[in-house]
């Protein structure tokens, strides 16, 4: 409750800046040394937060479908892609940190790779990807893999942290009991990594979203926000209020991802301590 | 004159709650100039309820503190004692040096005296060749003796300590114990030691104070007068007296 | 040696692998170009690389600096007004589980398209999230152990700031800067991908990549990875610069 009252206060504190500038701020922005350091304020470029609600109910195009419609379904098309992005990238890294905490060498050899691959924008690699489609696979699945692959690499991180997290004790404990390995990871390892799990599922989620978005423009997959957000910023000039209501929609997106992940976790930590996990 | 006077002093946590706890009720207790006394008790019984209310980190209900003289509350504004904890509670970014420098720091002392001051208490606890490094680089009985050159840095005449040695393992412990009371001999410094051990308190202490709990109060006084305070103190029979003395206290 | 070992092997062997691949698959260039014709265009196209990542390392670098400088000046403030920091850290976790690269075409079009400056303020918005929330988190988090010792010292408030938590919160500062390091370039690359000025890695990478160039695409994304490690590296540098008493770094 005081979370969503805070996200309120937020988002009207954000809209009242708006307005407010909108109101006293020059129409052309304000330049200094050459440089536009504040923006332009016309209805062009910011147009009245009204008129981007009236544009969501408008049609798309004259005798078309109302702009949310659209919206709203390309929010759908590419909350799919996320998801299957967000599964694949999650269980690769939930494998790939068991594979680290089972065998040392396997961690040696590719956790300073999982860590680099962080620090460096292979993102940047999504416009090659787009060759895949069509050859490989369908070209929503060459989104679904950016999205995966920027999702894979905080599970990954986290969950080994997770894995490793059990102290030497509860180790020893179970070694006391001739556990095995399975039993070992079942019992103490699984369990104990849940509450690193969670932030990294959080961040996965965020980073697919962002590696869908990013994915649908540059492979110029039809049907998704990304690309609605592209073909809508064309038309800015003359129907500016159309790409805000595109962004809107890739802000529905990420809240949709953001809180079906919560979702998981609610029924899971209740009850458990929560840890802060850095992936970098 | 007397280093610490309570009188009449009731400690009433979450006054008017649900979960109103009684922490101490009507504790009188004076430490005289000099004098170690050592506050031993059950968890929950207030011995270190007392000892901050000693440092006038919090306030009593009702009864007043008196440190060296004055209020409790002045006296730590003087920088009357000198206190530590459980945990060192070093400051990780300072090195050795400039932790046991900082209470001199925030009285505004100059940076020669600070300097002076700091390797003559780092020698005392013989670590002054340590005083460039990091806290992280020493290990946890090097850190706790750092923490009580700081807490002697100011040269007060009160040491207030709170199970200081009591996340050390027993040989460092007793390294420590017998450091300490060289410490407080050759500085004159009064001490109020809060402790769970009882072989602690009684090698320790001129007056361990037995508390119990719920509600916090003081049961017994007992005076040790050890032969000596050495390692023939420690199999002394008086000292064995004491132990049992100090545990029948604490049963009955 | 044994940590260097195994990461020299298995990049080695990857390579290898990956070259053996694509030429005895006969793989095609669109699907996944040779290791070897990368190294070649990365030769070839040298000059044309360093000048894309200046662009876009200036890009980043004026980003990182606005957005963390923003951060910190934010992040005092709600930590010093109590209501502040209520409101402002659950709407920043929230803003910072959007697509923010999404506000690219916005702020094309309330700038000039042809300017830098929409690049570098959706690096700035990127970069304040993680650094805001690092550093109010640390700001808050102060040792009850070291709260009581400044009381014993009749410590005011300033004092305690400057000595206690100022320098506590160093190190969640650096964790929000090392994300917030990373963050920037890919921000600052792939913000070219909404349109705008098109001088940087992240324009050269989809041009390359339209007139199926692939190798040279690669080379450019070779470059991308090398600014993004070379932020990276700088961060830690000033880490371990600013917090001597820190001996890991990477725990």
């Amino acid at each position: 409750m005081r979370r969503f009252l805070a996200v309120l206060a937020g988002l009207l504190t954000g809209a009242a800046a708006w307005e407010g500038y909108k109101a006293v701020g020059n129409p052309d922005g304000t330049v200094l040394f050459g440089v536009r350091v504040l923006p332009r304020a016309d209805d062009l470029s910011m147009p009245h937060l009204w008129t981007i609600a009236e544009r969501l109910g408008a049609p798309e195009l004259t005798g078309g479908r109302p702009v949310w419609r659209v919206v709203v379904d390309a929010c759908l098309f590419t909350l799919g892609i996320t998801t299957a992005g967000f599964v694949a990238g999650a269980l690769i890294g939930l494998a790939l940190a068991v594979a680290m905490q089972r065998f040392r060498v396997v961690e040696r050899g590719l956790l300073p790779y999982v860590i680099i691959s962080q620090t460096v924008p292979l993102v940047a690699l999504a416009p090659l990807i787009a060759g895949w489609g069509g050859v490989l696979m369908p070209p929503w699945a060459t989104v679904a893999v950016i999205a995966a692959y920027l999702a894979f690499f905080p599970v990954a991180v986290g969950m080994l942290r997770g894995l490793q997290s059990p102290s030497a004790a509860g180790v020893e404990l179970m070694r006391s009991y001739a556990a095995g390995w399975w039993r070992t990871l079942v019992t103490l390892r699984l369990p104990a990594a849940l509450p690193y799990l969670f932030p990294a599922l959080r961040l996965a989620g965020a980073a697919a979203v962002v590696g869908a978005v990013v994915g649908e423009i540059s492979t110029g997959t039809r049907g998704g926000i990304g690309r609605l957000l592209i073909e809508y910023a064309r038309e800015a000039t003359s129907d500016p209020a159309k790409v805000y209501t595109a962004m809107l929609g890739a802000a529905l997106l990420g809240l949709l991802v953001a809180g079906a992940v919560s979702l998981l976790e609610l029924p899971l930590m209740r009850h458990r301590r929560h840890v802060e996990v850095a992936t970098l | 004159m007397t280093a610490v006077a309570i009188s009449g002093v009731t400690k009433v946590f979450n006054p008017g709650r649900p979960d109103e706890v009684l922490a101490l009720s009507d504790v009188d207790l004076t430490v005289a100039d000099g004098e170690f006394v050592s506050l031993i008790g059950p968890s929950g019984c207030g011995k270190s309820t007392l000892l901050r209310l000693i440092a006038d980190l919090i306030a009593p209900t009702t009864g007043t503190v008196t440190v060296a003289g004055t209020t409790a509350a002045q006296a730590r504004r003087d920088q009357a004692y000198g206190i530590a904890f459980q945990q060192a509670g070093l400051f990780e970014w300072r090195t050795v040096r400039r932790n046991v420098e900082l209470p001199l720091e925030l009285r505004g002392a100059g940076r020669a005296e600070r300097r002076a001051k700091a390797e003559e208490m780092l020698e005392l606890v013989g670590l002054s060749e340590f005083a460039g490094h990091y806290p992280g680089q020493l290990s946890g009985g090097m850190q706790q003796r750092v923490a009580i050159a700081r807490a002697l840095a100011v040269q007060p005449p009160l040491l207030l300590m709170d199970e200081p040695f009591g996340a050390l393992d027993e040989m460092t412990r007793e390294r420590l114990q017998a450091e300490l009371l060289a410490v407080c001999a050759a500085t004159g410094t009064s001490t109020v030691f809060v402790t769970h051990s009882i072989s602690e308190a009684v090698f320790l202490s001129d007056r361990v104070v037995v508390m119990s709990a719920r509600p916090g109060r003081i049961t017994a006084a007992i005076d040790v007068k050890l032969p000596s305070r050495d390692e023939a103190g420690r199999q002394a029979p008086a000292y064995f007296d004491k132990i049992t003395e100090v545990r029948k206290a604490l049963r009955g | 040696m044994r940590r260097v070992v195994p990461p020299v092997v298995v990049g080695v062997l990857a390579l290898v692998l990956w070259e053996l691949t694509v030429t005895l698959g006969r793989v095609a260039p669109f699907i996944l170009p040779a290791p070897s014709a990368i190294g070649a265009q990365i030769l070839e196209q040298r000059g044309n690389i360093v000048d894309a990542a200046l662009a876009s390392g200036a890009n980043a670098l004026t980003g990182l600096i606005g957005g963390t400088l923003l951060a910190i000046l934010a992040a005092l403030a709600a930590s010093r007004f109590r209501l502040l920091g209520e409101v402002s850290v659950p709407f920043a976790a929230v803003l910072n589980a959007l697509p923010i690269i999404a506000l690219a075409p916005i702020l094309n079009n309330m700038f000039e398209s042809t300017s830098s400056v929409p690049r570098r303020l959706v690096t700035g918005i990127v970069v304040f999230f993680p650094v805001f929330l690092n550093l109010l988190r640390g700001l808050r988090e102060v040792d009850p152990v070291h709260q009581e010792l400044m009381r014993t010292y009749a410590a005011g408030g300033w004092t305690f700031a400057r000595k206690v938590r100022l320098p506590g919160a160093l190190p969640h500062l650096f964790t929000g800067l090392r994300q917030a390091s990373s963050l920037a370039v890919i921000a600052a690359v792939v913000a070219e991908y909404f349109g705008g000025l098109q001088d940087g890695l992240g324009a050269r990478i989809t041009s390359a990549a339209a007139f199926t160039a692939y190798p040279r695409a690669w080379a450019f994304v070779a470059g991308a990875c090398l600014l993004g490690l070379s932020f990276y590296l700088v961060t830690l540098l000033l880490e371990r610069l600013a917090m001597p008493w820190r001996t890991r770094l990477i725990s």
